[in-house]
């Protein structure tokens, strides 16, 4: 091994070392506890597929899995379908000296508490809130929002989109706008200059905002379980049952090594566009 | 480094762990009604003692706790009662001596020697009880039609209906609706109860932890919360006095917590001490109008210091009925806890 080489592993080792103490090793003992099972209250050790066969054999179980992808899928595209145009309005829009105030804008609400964010919502989508208060001045609703699925998207979508706003705009600032004006020049329309240029272009920023988005997405307890009022289950919720009184870890274990797998899953599909590097 | 700037370092450093060498540390492994600091400063000023407390939420996950604690991390333990002899057989809790507790002073039925005391020696006390019965907005709902579980499902209240997450007290009420005692809840009975609970989920609106019940309960997004009680309403009492909970003609159910010192404690005196004050009577007391959540002290001397109002909430004057009423929680075996939840898991999901 050359010196080079030596120095190289030098300086990687650390990280190296981190991620193996507090990825790599955590991740195979979850994934050994996933193959144990419960006699009594006892985890006794052993290789099982029965936490895996009832995971995916049982439909109460899988659907958790299942409300999972859907939830996260129609947030990641809501927020992508959101965040791109906010992204491109203070990228293309606002002068340059106000840029950073707007991003500044953009990610106030990240200041606030989560939980606190998720509660308020509760509030204003409530039977008694604001958004029914509005409705009701013109004559409209009640309409039921609070305690669904609905109301779990809004949440999520509001978190959501202030991130992908950050990943998309870092992409935006860095494109040319010769690229456009030489499309323009070549005769396409504004339209096709901007599906076949400008958005191939972004979409690494947009790609990768959205693999974090489904990442933290699916692995989130707080937001369905506040406003979601439990009237489905999603996998992290599910994981948590197991955890409370019965304390059936092996199983625990076994949702939660899925819910790893579903996102390596996102991640193979994304790998192509994503720049990790531009978070 | 300057040997000034080190000196002054070294002064500062020692000024900074003062106060942790002054005071003795006391860990508590409890449920957010004992974070209040109204409950905690006066027994720290009067042991000149800092209680640090960590909360945790199910008796599997506290004990999850303590397995990945070194012995000597947490002094006491608050648990649910029903649990007690499950965390004293897995040899976390360790006996106190049951002359130093004054259950000469409780409710009779809330001494629980058959959950506290085994093979003769105690391994926690009863601190505080309340029921899981009926909560509801008076001004909304017929307080006449909350005597009788089966207006909840005759179609009156659909939509209305909001269930507390905790499949324990849900699935006895049920239970005690379709005349199954909660010491009679195993395996065989829990299929019996399943039409009835699929059929509350159907008229229902949500299932929600403690918050969101209050929250939903407060806001009118419910008007009436199963497996509510005093817990639930007690805290919105002063600007939600309609919200009221009431024991339903099949009964209810009553939820008790007890406190225990563990096993190894780093200061077992000081940790008798604290369970010693938390059963006093200023300690129930204060307990019992936690911010967290309100509950019934199981020291009837606790009265004294509670006020006209406070004892008017936890319905003092009407424990003797509603004790005799209200059926303690189930306590299934480990077959029957995963059925339970299997079926709670399958309601949340139908």
């Amino acid at each position: 091994m050359s010196r080079e080489d030596r120095l190289g592993w030098g300086l990687v080792a650390p990280a190296l070392l981190w991620t193996a103490a507090f990825f790599v090793l955590p991740f195979l003992a979850m994934l050994a506890l996933s193959f144990a099972h419960m006699e009594g209250r006892e985890v006794v050790h052993g290789f099982s597929f029965g936490n895996y066969v009832k995971a995916f054999g049982d439909w109460s179980q899988l659907k958790a899995l299942v409300n999972s992808i859907e939830i996260t899928l129609t947030v990641t595209v809501l927020s992508v379908l959101l965040a791109w145009p906010l992204a491109a309005t203070i990228a293309w829009s606002v002068p340059p000296r106000w840029q950073r105030a707007a991003l500044l804008a953009a990610i106030l609400p990240f200041w606030t508490s989560y939980v606190v964010r998720s509660y308020s919502w509760a509030l204003v989508l409530g039977k008694t809130g604001v958004l029914n208060r509005g409705f009701g001045l013109i004559g409209l609703g009640p309409y039921e929002m609070a305690s669904t699925r609905f109301a779990t998207v809004i949440g999520f979508t509001h978190f959501f989109v202030m991130l992908l706003t950050l990943t998309i705009y870092a992409n935006l600032v860095q494109l040319s706008p010769n690229y456009l004006r030489a499309a323009q020049d070549l005769g396409a329309s504004r339209l096709r200059a901007f599906v076949h240029v400008i958005l191939p272009l972004t979409l690494p920023g947009i790609v990768t905002g959205a693999f974090v988005t489904f990442t933290l997405c699916i692995g989130d307890y707080i937001t369905p379980q506040i406003l979601g009022g439990n009237n489905e289950l999603t996998l992290p919720q599910l994981i948590m049952l197991q955890m409370g009184r019965g304390g059936n870890f092996p199983m625990a274990s076994a949702l939660s090594v899925i819910l790893m797998a579903v996102v390596t899953l996102a991640y193979a599909a994304c790998a192509r566009w994503l720049r990790l590097d531009r978070l | 480094m300057t040997r000034r700037f080190s000196t002054n370092l070294t002064a500062l450093a020692l000024v900074l762990a003062s106060p942790a060498l002054a005071e003795d540390q006391l860990n508590a492994l409890v449920w957010c009604d004992h974070t209040d600091p109204a409950l905690l400063e006066p027994f720290e000023k009067a042991n000149n003692v800092k209680v640090n407390v960590k909360e945790y939420e199910g008796t599997a996950a506290g004990m999850a706790i303590l397995d990945q604690s070194a012995p000597g991390d947490w002094d006491v333990m608050v648990v649910d009662s029903v649990d007690v002899a499950r965390v004293a057989a897995a040899g976390r809790l360790a006996p106190i001596p049951a002359e130093a507790l004054p259950t000469a002073d409780f409710f009779p039925e809330l001494v629980m020697a058959a959950q506290n005391v085994i093979d003769g020696k105690t391994y926690a006390v009863t601190e505080k009880y309340g029921y899981n019965t009926i909560s509801f907005d008076k001004t909304k709902v017929d307080p006449a039609d909350m005597e009788d579980m089966a207006a909840l499902t005759s179609g009156k209240y659909d939509g209305k209906i909001g269930i507390y997450d905790y499949y324990l007290p849900v699935l006895g009420l049920v239970g005690l609706g379709q005349g199954v005692a909660t010491a009679d809840l195993n395996a065989g009975a829990l299929a019996g109860l399943k039409e009835p609970l699929m059929a509350l989920r159907k008229a229902s609106r949500q299932v929600s932890d403690v918050v969101s019940s209050q929250t939903a309960l407060a806001t009118g997004e419910v008007d009436i919360v199963v497996g509510g009680g005093e817990w639930l309403t007690a805290v919105l009492a002063a600007d939600n006095p309609n919200l009221d909970w009431t024991i339903p003609k099949q009964g209810g159910l009553r939820w008790s917590q007890s406190i225990g010192v563990v096993e190894g404690a780093a200061n077992p005196d000081l940790a008798l001490k604290f369970v010693q004050y938390i059963v006093s009577p200023e300690g129930q007391a204060a307990l019992a109008q936690s911010s967290c959540y309100w509950g019934m002290p199981a020291n009837m001397k606790a009265g004294d210091l509670l006020s006209a109002e406070a004892k008017a909430t936890l319905r003092w004057d009407q424990q003797p009925d509603y004790l005799a009423r209200a059926q303690l929680y189930p306590i299934p075996d480990a077959a029957t806890d995963t059925a339970m939840q299997d079926l709670w898991t399958e309601m949340l999901n139908q």
